[in-house]
């Protein structure tokens, strides 16, 4: 599936990013391929914010588009309601 | 070379050391800054850009100060910039936030395997702390190879400690990938840390030693990347606390159903500030009050006893539009007072790390418009001065994007003084014409944007931002940025505004004004149906926007007409430093284009409406 599919509080694995720059960008923000993010709040209509550790990056939906994920079934579950707040995610 | 071009053009002596900070935005560099430099600052714009460098001379050493970056590079002007003034560095202070680590240390393994002496900041510690990180400094000392000092920059907590360390900046541990890599090229450029640029690719700096930009930029990111993974690994140990209201704020700010209201609100509290206090309370001691009630009498009288009044020097130093009365009134007691209140609250946003969600929040919306959500901070910028706007169009990722944000930045933003002067006007006449103002100058930035996303070819490009967390804008922080823009801010105004109460002052002299309007009447009288004085008001707006606006001041208008004059100004041609700054930033071809085309719009836009209204 692609990024913007995604739905708030999934957990995913990239698997492809587009072009060279692109990646480039990715990597310093340590969302390269081969990563495990969060996405933690889709703006209708526009960017996916997406999460890894406690950096929060926005992503256009254009972008999104062209992103591929394969979703991952809670790799590390999300007990704390703390920490759930803290990612910004929905209450279970 | 680029550190000879640095040395020269910042008036640099040659020997002095360079002590320059770098780090990612957002991470308190500037704070760092500030608490080195103490209160004089030079600002200079960087050579063959406009962004500002801030630096300071501390002994016999000089602090610079650089863009947040998440590395070195050129992806953009910001980057292009931070890489130049980082290549030219003797000593690197490295400020990380001790929060992002993982984000932060990829700027700083690639400063260490540029093998600049460096030491490193690990600023944030209390708020890392908070939220139950914790962060074993000595072993990741040990790894990076440089100091590691921990610091709280808003409290003033370890500055001594990172003076101290100065003295013991090396080099760090470099990627054991790149002994292999970098020899041969290093021999060629005299320089390890330009030699890693060509490496990773980086087309500027393989022009200037005429090699051919190497293709290894990804594997050498990706090995980075490892290493820096490895390392927080080792030395970042977290516990599950720490929740904040931050988060749930930063969520509503960035979705529609609650950022709209929210976005609303901030706009509502900044027009009170700006629109309200200090255009109309703040501005009328300053301007009626101390300048037309004290100053001009005071200079009319002393000037008038050496030169009379009606004599032509008398007229151009005293008169309407004279130098020493309007120009100095103008200056000192309207646009003064609302630069600073617009700088302040821009900084203070600048500050909270609310700009980057707004982008995501409006992202949607600009998109249709040809930009993306970054491209609201030149707009936002633009109700400041749109000169300075057009030039942060340059952040913008695509020329289209440049092209297009400039045009709107031109035609359908007013600029603070403008919108000073016009927000006065409006208040006059009631909420229904304010309501009717904002909703036309609103359709016509969208119409424009739509069709020129249509027209232009191509595609708006895609947002890729890092959103960083929010937090309480610091006031030191804050009155000191506000300091620096406003006075660079009034510099460059001051000889603009003298020429163009000059040039009107001669035109006025010699009768050319009354021809002027005469001539002009069939636009004005004719066809948007206002006075022929207004025609003044007009070419008072070549020189400054806000000029023109002003002109408009004290004519007799009804509602109707000062509503069609208002938005007629508004798009009216920009100024000759937005026009120049066009020219500069676009081109001449471009600018030749755009000039025409907006002054015919506001002409055709302003006379419709009054066929309509009057």
């Amino acid at each position: 599936m692609t990024l913007d599919e995604a739905r708030e509080g999934q957990h995913c694995r990239i698997l492809s990013l587009p072009g060279k720059d692109i990646r480039a960008q990715a990597i310093r923000f340590g969302i390269n391929e081969g990563e495990f993010i969060t996405c933690t709040a889709v703006i209708p209509g526009g960017p996916i914010i997406v999460a890894k550790n406690r950096q929060e990056i926005a992503i256009g939906r254009g972008l999104a588009k062209k992103i591929t994920v394969e979703p991952i079934t809670n790799p590390h579950p999300v007990k704390f309601p703390a920490r759930r707040r803290a990612y910004g995610l929905p209450r279970p | 070379m680029a550190c000879h071009d640095l040395n020269y053009e910042l008036k640099i002596p040659p020997g002095a050391r360079k002590i320059v900070l770098a780090g990612n935005p957002n991470v308190g560099k500037s704070v760092f800054f500030n608490a080195f430099t103490g209160l004089y600052v030079d600002v200079s714009n960087f050579p063959g850009t406009t962004l500002e460098i801030s630096y300071a001379q501390v002994g016999n050493d000089y602090v610079l100060d650089t863009p947040g970056v998440y590395g070195v590079s050129s992806f953009n002007e910001e980057e292009k910039v931070a890489r130049d003034v980082i290549l030219a560095a003797d000593v690197i202070i490295n400020v990380v936030d001790a929060v992002h680590l993982d984000r932060d240390l990829f700027l700083t393994q690639q400063i260490i395997d540029m093998g600049i002496p460096m030491i490193v900041a690990l600023n944030m510690i209390d708020e890392a702390a908070r939220k139950g990180i914790k962060i074993d400094v000595q072993k990741l000392e040990e790894l990076l190879g440089v100091p590691v000092i921990p610091t709280v920059a808003i409290k003033k907590q370890g500055f001594e400690e990172v003076r101290k360390a100065v003295a013991y900046a090396r080099k760090g541990n470099s990627l054991s990938e790149l002994e292999e890599m970098l020899p041969l090229l290093e021999k060629k450029t005299h320089s390890r840390a330009e030699a890693l640029l060509i490496l990773e690719g980086d087309p500027f700096v393989a022009a200037r030693h005429r090699v051919k930009p190497m293709d290894r930029q990804e594997e050498i990111y990706l090995a980075r990347r490892r290493r820096v993974d490895t390392i927080v690994a080792a030395v970042v140990r977290e516990t599950n606390t720490g929740a904040s209201i931050g988060t749930r704020l930063s969520r509503w700010m960035m979705l529609p159903l609650t950022g709209i209201p929210l976005l609303v609100l901030t706009l509502l509290i900044l027009y009170e500030f700006i629109g309200v206090f200090v255009a109309q309370t703040v501005v009328s001691i300053t301007e009626e009050g101390i300048m037309q009630g004290y100053y001009e009498p005071f200079i009319r009288n002393l000037i008038g006893a050496i030169i009379p009044p009606s004599s032509i020097i008398g007229t151009l130093l005293i008169g309407e539009f004279g130098i020493l009365t309007m120009t100095v009134t103008y200056i000192l007691g309207l646009l003064l007072p609302l630069v600073l209140g617009f700088y302040l609250s821009l900084s203070a946003l600048e500050d909270s790390g609310y700009l980057p969600r707004i982008a995501v929040l409006v992202d949607r919306v600009l998109m249709r418009l040809g930009l993306n959500g970054r491209g609201i901070i030149p707009i936002i910028l633009g109700f400041g001065c749109v000169t300075a706007a057009t030039i942060t169009t340059r952040l913008l990722s695509t020329p289209r994007e440049r092209r297009i944000a400039t045009f709107l930045l031109a035609m359908a933003i007013p600029c603070s003084a403008q919108l000073a002067v016009i927000t006065s006007m409006l208040s006059r006449l009631g909420p229904a014409y304010i309501f009717l103002y904002v909703f036309l100058v609103t359709s016509i930035l969208v119409l424009a944007g739509t069709a020129l996303n249509l027209i232009l070819p191509g595609k708006p490009s895609d947002l890729l931002i890092d959103v960083p967390p929010l937090r309480l804008p610091q006031p030191v922080n804050v009155l000191k940025k506000t300091a620096t823009r406003t006075r660079n801010f009034i510099q460059e105004a001051t000889p603009l505004f003298a020429g163009g109460a000059l040039f009107i002052g001669i035109l006025q002299v010699t009768g050319l004004l009354n021809t002027l309007q005469n001539w002009l009447s069939p636009i004005t009288v004719s066809w948007l149906q206002l006075p022929k004085e207004t025609a003044t008001a007009f070419i008072m707006g070549f020189v400054r926007r806000d000029f023109g606006a002003a002109g408009l001041y004290n004519l007799s208008l009804t509602p109707a007409q000062a509503l069609v004059s208002l938005v007629t100004i508004t798009i009216f041609v920009p100024c000759i430093a937005s026009a120049l700054v066009i020219f500069k930033e676009r081109g001449w071809r471009e600018g030749i284009i755009v000039w025409p085309a907006i002054l015919f719009l506001a002409f055709l836009i302003g006379g419709l409406l009054s066929q309509i209204l009057i």
